[in-house]
C-alpha cells in the first residue's frame, strides 16, 4: 500500500508526459541554429504554397519591362557592350535600307549574298509595322531584381522558379522515399530470398551512372514537371533503400519486436506499426537530404535542357539563359536565381543537422 | 586510516550535471571518504547512487561541457589535488599512478590491434620501454594473471578471447605499470558466475603481491565480503554507511544497508516474501516472514511437457560446406500447474534458446512440447496463434523490450486487440488500467511512454502486458537480472504473488543461482545445451550430483560468512 502512494505521488510531481516527437521538437526549439534554418525553409514553402496557388509569380510570362533592365538598386549600371535602342534603330531605318547595306553586316558584298534581297525586304516590313504600331505604354522603368531578355520581371520568375523546384524536390524525394522504405523494409526484415531478389535489382540500377540514367528516362519520356518528378524518384531511391535495409535487418531482432511476435502481432503489424515508427527520424533526416540532392539535380537537368518544359520556369531552366546573358554583363537573372538557390539549399543543410541531433534515437 | 597521509583522499566532493533543459541534477552531493595504501575499499549502491560517477571524478574523465564540479571539492591523490591537476601531469598520472578497469571487457578493448599491442602501448608510453623489451614484459604480464599460453595469446585480437580472458587481459593492462591505485569499476558484472569468482581472486591475489590499493565499485554486496577492508555504501549520491568490512555486515547501522543485505535472496532460506527497502525505512522493526516450501508434489497437473527438445543453427562454411552448432540437446521436462522451473546456467548453456523454442521465436530442429496434451511444435502457424496467448515471455532487458514510440496504454491493449479479449475499446482499457494497479503501477501512467520509467517499473509494465492474455505459462527470460537489487526483491515478490493469486506455472531462466533458489520448485542445470542435472530444488541446492552443479554452487559469493542470525 505504502508503495502505491509513494508511486502515486511521484506520478503527480512529475511533468506531463511526452512522447519522443515531442522531446525532439523541444530540442530543435533550444537549437538556435537549426530554428533559424527551420524558420527560413518554412518562409520558402510558403512561398512556393503562394507560387502553386497563383497568388505569387504568376505573371512571369508577361513582358512587363524593357529587356534586361538593372534590379532598381543597380539602375544606373550600364552593361560593357553597346546596347541597341529604339533610336538607334529608327536611325538605321531611316538610313537608306538597301541589299548592299543589309549584306554589309554579315561582311559580304550585296553580290554575294544570296540572302540581300530578302533581307532587305524583311528589314523594310519591319520598320512600316514598327511605324504603325504604338509603343507599349506599360512598361516599368524599374523592377527590384531587373528583367530578363524578353522583359519579364526576375522577382517573378525565380518565386515561379522556386515553386517549380520546391515541387520537384519535395515530391521526388517523397516518391523515393516511398520506393525505398518500401523495398528497403521488405527485404531487410525477410532477409533470404526477399532480400537476394531486391538487391540484384538495386545492384542493376546502381551500377548505371545516376546521370547516364537521368538523362535516358527524361529523354525517353515527354518533358514536363510529372515527368522530372518520375525520373528523380527513380533514380534515387537506393540511398533510403539501403538505410531501411540495415534499419530493418537491426530492428528485426530486437527484443520489442520479438515481443510483438509474442503476443501474436502479424509480419504486416511488426514492420509497419512496430519498427517503421522506431526509425522514421531517419527517414525524416534522409527526406531532407534527398531533397536538397534533387533541387540541384532538377537545376542540372534544367540546364542542360532535359527538365522542365518550355512554357514553365524553374531554377534550372532560368539558369539555363544565363551563359548567353553574361556574356551581354546581364547578371541579375543568375545572382536571383543563386540567392535563392542557396539559401534554401544551405538552410535546408543546416535544418537536416539539426534535427539529426534532435531526433537522436538513443532517448532513453 | 592506518597510515597518516592517506593514499588517495576525497573531501566533500560535489558533482553537478547539466540536464539539456537546462536544469542541474546532483549527481554527489558533497561526498568524504579515504583510501589508505595497501587497501581495499569496496564503494556499493545501486543505479544512480553516484558510484560511478565518484570513479570517473577521480580518473577525471567526466565530461566537461555538462559537468561541474563544485568548488570547495578536493580529491587529494598522495597530498596533490586531481581537481586542479593540467592535462600533461594527468596523463603521466592515468595508468601509472591510477589504473582502471571497466565492466565490459569486450568494448574497452579496440578490436582491431592484438592485446599485446594494447598492453605494449601502454608500457611504451608510461615507463618509456623499447618494444621487444615491453613485449616481454606483456608475456610476463599475461601470465601473471593467468592467461593460458601467454605466448600465443599475446598476437591474438580480442573477439578471440573469451569474456574471461578479455577481462584478464584488462587487469594486465591495469598493472602493466604497477600503480598504487586500481579502480575497479564492476569488473566481473558482465561476467559468468564461475569466472567471476576467478576475477575476484586473481584481483585480491594481485592486490597483496603489488601492495596496491583497490577501490572496488560493485551493486553486489555478496561479491564484497570476499576481500575487501571497508565498505562504503552509497545512495542517491550520499555516503549512507561507511566502515571496515566486519562491521557494515554484522552490525549495519543504516536501514538502507539492513536492507540492501536482506533484499538479496539466499541460499539458506526462503521466506515467503523477500524483504524490500520500504521494509527498513519504516519505523516499525522488520520482521522476517514465514519460510515457504517448495518442490513438486506427485499428484501436480502437468501443462507443459516437454520431450527430447533440440535446436540447431546451421552456417555455411565455404561454398558446399555447412557448420551445425546444436545449441540445445534434447532437453526434456514437465511444468506442473502453478509452480516454477528454473533454469540455471551461464552463457552459452542453451538456457535462453530453450525459451524462445517454445515461444516458437525460434523452429526448434526436433522434440516434442506437449501443452495441454497438443504438441505445440508441431502446430500449423494458425493453430499456433490461439496457443500463444497461454503461453508468454518476459525479456532479460525491460528498455529493449517495450516499442519506445507506443504509450503504455497502447502496449497493453495491442495484444487484447489480436485476441479479441474485451468487447470494444473502453473495455479493454478498463482491463489494462486494473492490469496497472495489480502491477503497482497508478492508472495514469497509461498515458506515458516507456522512457519515462525506471528498470523495474519497466519490467513491471511487461509483466502487465503478458498478463492482459491470461497466461497459463510464463517464462521468464533473465526476467530480474537486468535489475538492481532491492528492485530485483519487489518483482520477485510481484511474481509470486501474481502464482498465488492466478495459478501461473514459470519458466524461470537465470544464470543466478540465489535468485533460482528462491523462486523455483525445481531447477534444471544446463551446460552446453544438454541438461547435466534436474531435480527438485531443495534436493539439488543440498545434494548436487554433477560436479558442473557442484562448481557452479561454490562459485557463489557467500557474501559475509557471518551475516545469519
Amino acid at each position: 500500500m505504502t508503495k502505491q502512494t509513494t508511486l502515486l505521488a511521484a506520478d503527480a510531481a512529475c511533468p506531463a508526459s511526452r512522447s519522443l516527437w515531442q522531446l525532439g521538437w523541444q530540442r530543435l526549439r533550444r537549437d538556435r541554429l537549426g530554428l533559424a534554418a527551420l524558420w527560413v525553409v518554412a518562409a520558402f514553402v510558403l512561398l512556393a504554397l503562394a507560387g502553386w496557388l497563383g497568388l505569387a509569380g504568376s505573371h512571369w510570362r508577361d513582358e512587363v519591362a524593357k529587356p534586361n533592365t538593372p534590379p532598381a538598386l543597380f539602375k544606373h549600371y550600364a552593361p560593357a557592350t553597346v546596347e541597341l535602342t529604339a533610336a538607334d534603330i529608327d536611325a538605321a531605318q531611316q538610313h537608306h535600307t538597301s541589299a548592299a547595306d543589309a549584306s554589309a553586316a554579315t561582311g559580304m558584298s550585296a553580290e554575294d549574298d544570296p540572302l540581300a534581297a530578302d533581307m532587305a525586304a524583311a528589314q523594310a516590313t519591319a520598320a512600316q509595322s514598327a511605324a504603325a504600331s504604338p509603343a507599349v505604354a506599360t512598361h516599368a522603368d524599374s523592377l527590384v531584381c531587373g528583367s530578363d531578355s524578353r522583359g519579364r520581371d526576375v522577382l517573378q520568375k525565380v518565386i515561379q522558379g522556386t515553386a517549380t523546384s520546391l515541387l520537384v524536390g519535395l515530391s521526388g524525394a517523397l516518391l523515393a522515399m516511398l520506393i525505398g522504405t518500401l523495398l528497403g523494409a521488405l527485404s531487410g526484415y525477410f532477409g533470404r530470398r526477399v532480400d537476394d531478389l531486391l538487391m540484384w535489382f538495386y545492384s542493376v540500377f546502381t551500377s548505371v551512372p545516376d546521370m547516364l540514367l537521368l538523362l535516358a528516362f527524361s529523354a525517353v519520356m515527354s518533358r514536363g514537371i510529372d515527368t522530372v518528378i518520375m525520373v528523380m524518384a527513380l533514380t534515387s531511391w537506393t540511398g533510403t533503400y539501403r538505410l531501411m535495409r540495415a534499419e530493418f535487418m537491426k530492428h528485426k531482432g530486437r527484443e520489442y519486436v520479438q515481443a510483438a511476435d509474442a503476443i501474436g502481432a502479424s509480419h504486416r503489424s511488426r514492420m509497419f506499426r512496430h519498427i517503421l515508427p522506431n526509425v522514421t527520424h531517419l527517414l525524416l533526416v534522409q527526406f531532407s537530404i534527398l531533397t536538397v540532392a534533387l533541387i540541384k539535380y532538377e537545376a542540372i537537368l534544367s540546364f542542360l535542357g532535359f527538365g522542365v518544359g518550355v512554357t514553365q520556369t524553374s531554377w534550372g531552366a532560368m539558369l539555363a539563359e544565363a551563359p548567353a546573358e553574361l556574356l551581354q554583363g546581364y547578371w541579375w537573372q543568375m545572382a536571383a536565381v543563386t540567392l535563392f538557390m542557396s539559401l534554401l539549399v544551405t538552410a535546408f543543410s543546416m535544418l537536416t543537422d539539426s534535427l539529426r541531433d534532435a531526433l537522436d534515437p538513443k532517448v532513453k | 586510516m592506518t597510515q597518516a597521509t592517506p593514499l588517495l583522499s576525497v573531501r566533500d566532493l560535489r558533482v553537478n550535471f547539466r540536464l539539456e533543459n537546462g536544469e542541474h541534477f546532483q549527481a554527489l552531493k558533497g561526498i568524504s571518504f579515504d583510501i589508505a595504501a595497501n587497501c581495499t575499499v569496496a564503494l556499493v549502491g545501486e543505479s544512480g547512487s553516484g558510484k560511478s560517477v565518484t570513479a570517473m571524478a577521480i580518473m577525471r574523465l567526466l565530461p566537461d561541457h555538462h559537468t561541474a564540479i563544485a568548488p570547495g571539492s578536493d580529491i587529494l591523490f598522495e597530498g596533490r589535488n586531481l581537481l586542479a591537476a593540467d592535462r600533461r601531469s594527468l596523463r603521466a598520472l592515468r595508468g601509472r599512478e591510477i589504473a582502471m578497469i571497466f565492466q565490459d571487457p569486450m568494448s574497452s578493448l579496440n578490436p582491431v590491434f592484438t592485446v599485446g599491442d594494447q598492453i605494449i602501448e601502454t608500457l611504451m608510453l608510461h615507463t618509456g620501454m623499447r618494444r621487444k623489451a615491453a613485449r616481454q614484459r606483456a608475456i610476463a604480464l599475461l601470465q601473471e594473471v593467468g592467461l593460458p599460453e601467454p605466448g600465443r595469446k599475446v598476437d591474438a585480437y580480442p573477439h578471440q578471447l573469451s569474456g574471461g580472458q578479455q577481462q584478464r587481459v584488462m587487469i594486465a593492462m591495469a598493472i602493466a605499470c604497477e600503480p598504487k591505485l586500481l579502480i575497479a569499476d564492476e569488473p566481473t558484472t558482465a561476467l559468468d558466475v564461475t569466472i567471476q569468482q576467478q576475477i575476484l581472486q586473481l584481483l585480491a591475489q594481485l592486490q597483496k603481491k603489488h601492495g596496491m590499493a583497490v577501490l572496488f565499485i560493485t551493486h553486489d554486496l555478496g561479491l564484497v565480503g570476499e576481500f575487501a577492508d571497508e565498505v562504503i555504501v552509497m545512495r542517491h549520491g550520499e555516503i549512507r554507511e561507511h566502515g571496515p568490512l566486519q562491521q557494515v555486515f554484522s552490525q549495519p547501522q543504516d536501514a538502507y544497508t539492513k536492507a540492501l543485505l536482506n533484499c538479496r535472496p539466499r541460499l539458506d532460506s526462503r521466506p515467503a516474501r523477500l524483504a524490500v527497502i520500504d521494509d527498513f525505512l519504516q519505523d516499525r522493526p522488520y520482521q522476517v516472514p514465514p519460510q515457504r516450501t517448495r518442490g513438486y508434489a506427485p499428484g501436480d497437473d502437468i501443462v507443459l511437457d516437454v520431450q527430447g527438445l533440440c535446436k540447431s543453427f546451421e552456417s555455411r562454411e565455404g561454398l558446399f560446406g555447412k557448420h551445425v552448432f546444436h545449441a540445445v540437446k534434447d532437453v526434456s521436462f514437465q511444468l506442473a500447474r502453478g509452480k516454477t522451473l528454473g533454469i540455471v546456467g551461464e552463457s552459452g548453456s542453451g538456457k535462453t534458446t530453450v525459451g524462445l523454442t517454445l515461444m516458437r521465436l525460434h523452429q526448434a530442429s526436433a522434440g516434442r512440447a506437449l501443452f495441454n496434451g497438443q504438441d505445440i511444435l508441431a502446430m500449423s502457424p494458425r493453430e499456433f496463434h490461439a496457443c500463444k496467448r497461454r503461453i508468454q515471455i518476459i525479456f532479460q532487458n525491460p528498455y529493449a523490450s517495450l516499442n519506445p514510440r507506443f504509450t503504455v496504454e497502447e502496449i497493453l491493449l495491442e495484444p487484447m486487440a489480436l485476441h479479441g479479449i474485451g468487447h470494444d475499446h473502453a473495455e479493454r482499457k478498463q482491463l489494462a488500467a486494473a492490469l496497472l494497479e495489480r502491477v503497482g503501477l497508478p492508472r495514469r501512467a497509461l498515458q506515458k511512454y516507456p522512457h519515462e520509467f525506471s528498470g523495474g517499473q519497466r519490467q513491471r509494465i511487461a509483466i502487465a502486458r503478458c498478463l492482459t492474455m491470461k497466461p497459463n505459462v510464463l517464462i521468464c527470460d533473465e526476467s530480474v537480472s537486468a535489475l538492481d537489487v532491492s528492485v530485483q526483491a519487489q518483482v520477485l515478490n510481484l511474481l509470486q504473488d501474481l502464482q498465488d493469486e492466478c495459478g501461473l506455472s514459470y519458466l524461470f531462466i537465470s544464470h543466478d543461482l540465489s535468485v533460482v533458489k528462491h523462486i523455483s520448485d525445481q531447477v534444471m542445470v544446463m551446460q552446453q545445451g544438454q541438461v547435466v542435472e534436474q531435480a527438485n530444488a531443495d534436493t539439488l541446492y543440498a545434494n548436487p550430483q554433477h560436479p558442473y552443479t557442484r562448481q557452479l554452487l561454490s562459485a557463489i559469493p557467500q557474501g559475509w560468512p557471518h551475516q545469519e542470525g
